[in-house]
């Protein structure tokens, strides 16, 4: 039980190395659907909501504040994921014969 | 399920996220990318609710199907226009989120972790508590201020009052103090905790005020980060992996994009969320005058140009003039001149604002050029159009020492041959710095909205 802390902050640790590694290399074009894609990833913590809103607890409040926390998150969740998904459906490349002849754009 | 599955599940939808985010790293794979991140997620949430640990199922029906139609709609019904109120809605949502987790895992039987067996809390789960109420309560609150600065909901400049940093400094001991006893006697119903819920609220609040609208990029992913950061926080409060991993990454992400911001301003991160920039400093006084141009003129040295470069900022957003632009922009393609939209990374309120309108514009990615890559051929640009962008143009900047943005990288379009100026009127763009570019003696001053403007280009281009 003692050990549980200290696995939880390696993986702390390396997901935040890993987390710089992935992102350093991103062209400022996707600036922002990256941000609201990785603002959707955050919303994890719908997870923890589900665990507080479905235990069978005692207390009434848990229950209340997992209730909120699962609105909140699916919200961050579901609209997080779908703006993303509009915004980088509207990002085009230019169509072939025009690239032909301006190349270096 | 047990225990194992469902942990297994936590790891697939990690290994989603990372590649995910990867993909998002590239306009070629960056829809796909999304969409595995999306499959992850849904592997997480269905995983734990096959998991042993939920057995009531009617709240999370409730609470989940009216987030599901309120996020859809919201995502649905946003103009792109107001993506950075949108981003800074769902950051806070997060935050809030985060929160509320942390509150529920101090409540003995909610959560099966440190908390499962035991009624008394420990201390390592009242001190991830405290991180996660104290990051959620700030991304919360901070997040909805930066909402009604960027809606202009509430005065967007920089709200600054005597002793402004002695009282956050003082809320900041507050709570700290408040975090300490309330994690030597953890109880959910202890009054310091109630107080650390006040007052990182508050403290939320307080550090957002004072940063003006042109600032709001480096503060939106600086949200972005804490949002992460929370859920973070959150995992280490119920003993969650997926919740860690998949926080600190998108924590270390936001990190980077606010580095990336403060590093295209030429300030650093302290300076942006301390100094109140553009309140209270003031740029040496340019003289001169400007030299307008009308619509018809413009047509015709646009029309004579082999080499356009348009430079976007804030103030297309607002004229809402992204579709004019590229409508003129491929007339004058047609014309055989080479278009290109160069970017400055701070244009706008959001990190990648521009590109996002003028993707919605239809305006091919491979057109859009960065800050780098436009400057050393800037001299061989015919025209460079300015629309409703000011500081990020400012020649001030490089030659000015006494100019408050001296040393910030801007777009050198005053190195072009001609430059136009679209512009509402003669008052000081968002910082309040004068900018000698209006002044140039190759600068023409197009007054007027940049929409009625350019459409009048148009109109006079297509005669």
């Amino acid at each position: 039980m003692e050990l549980v802390p200290i696995y939880l902050a390696f993986i702390l640790a390396l997901s935040i190395f890993l987390g710089f590694e992935l992102i350093s290399k991103v062209p400022a074009t996707l600036h922002t659907p990256l941000m609201s894609g990785a603002n959707a990833i955050s919303g994890i913590t719908l997870v923890g909501a589900l665990l507080a809103a479905g235990a069978d607890g005692p207390d009434w409040l848990a229950t209340l504040l997992g209730a909120a926390a699962v609105f909140f998150a699916t919200v961050n969740v579901v609209g997080g994921y779908l703006v993303t998904d509009r915004m980088l459906g509207m990002f085009k490349k230019r169509p072939e014969k025009q690239a032909a002849e301006k190349p270096e754009a | 399920m047990t225990d194992l599955v469902v942990n297994l599940a936590y790891l697939g939808a990690a290994v989603l996220f990372v590649l995910g985010l990867k993909m998002l790293g590239s306009p070629s794979t960056a829809r796909r990318g999304n969409a595995l991140s999306a499959i992850g997620m849904l592997i997480a949430v269905v995983a734990t609710l096959l998991s042993q640990g939920v057995v009531a199922w009617h709240w999370i029906a409730i609470a989940a199907g009216a987030g599901v139609v309120v996020g859809a709609l919201a995502a649905r019904l946003v103009a792109m226009t107001s993506m950075p109120e949108m981003v800074a809605l769902f950051n806070g949502s997060g935050g809030i989120a985060s929160l509320l987790v942390g509150a529920a895992a101090l409540f003995p039987g909610v959560i099966g972790g440190a908390a499962g067996a035991e009624t008394a809390v420990s201390t390592f789960t009242a001190v991830t508590v405290l991180l996660s109420v104290m990051i959620g309560g700030v991304t919360f609150s901070g997040s909805i201020v930066a909402w009604g600065k960027l809606a202009e909901v509430l005065p967007s400049g920089a709200l600054l009052f005597a002793g402004q940093r002695l009282v956050n400094g003082g809320l900041l001991a507050a709570l700290v103090a408040c975090g300490v006893c309330f994690a030597l006697a953890p109880s959910a119903d202890s009054p310091y905790f109630v107080a650390v819920l006040v007052l990182a609220l508050s403290l939320g609040v307080l550090a957002v005020v004072p940063i003006g609208g042109a600032d709001m990029p480096v503060v939106i992913s600086l949200l972005n980060s804490y949002s992460g950061l929370a859920a973070c926080a959150a995992g280490f409060a119920i003993n969650n992996n997926v919740l860690i991993v998949s926080g600190s990454l998108v924590g270390a992400a936001g990190i980077i994009l606010t580095n990336i911001m403060c590093k295209a301003m030429n300030r650093s991160l302290a300076n942006v969320l301390f100094s109140g920039f553009g309140a209270t400093r003031a740029g040496a006084k340019v003289e001169g005058e400007v030299k307008p141009i009308n619509a018809e003129d413009a047509s015709l040295i646009l029309e004579a140009a082999s080499a356009v470069a348009f430079v976007p900022g804030y103030g297309m957003a607002v004229a809402q003039a992204q579709h004019v632009v590229h409508e003129l922009g491929e007339l004058l393609e047609e014309n055989g001149c080479e278009v290109s939209y160069a970017i400055h990374p701070v244009a706008g309120r959001m990190p990648g604002h521009m590109n996002v309108l003028l993707a919605e514009a239809s305006v091919p990615y491979d057109q859009l050029v960065e800050m780098e890559d436009i400057n050393p051929r800037m001299a061989n640009i015919d025209v460079a159009v300015v629309i409703g962008a000011n500081d990020v143009v400012n020649p001030a900047a490089r030659e000015d020492e006494a100019s408050p943005i001296y040393g910030m990288p801007v777009i050198n379009v005053d190195h072009a041959r001609t430059v136009f100026v679209l512009k509402r009127s003669m008052a000081s763009g968002f910082a309040g710095i004068d900018n000698p570019l209006f002044f140039g003696a190759n600068t023409r001053m197009l007054f007027g909205d940049a929409k009625t403007s350019i459409s009048a280009v148009i109109a006079s281009l297509k005669d």
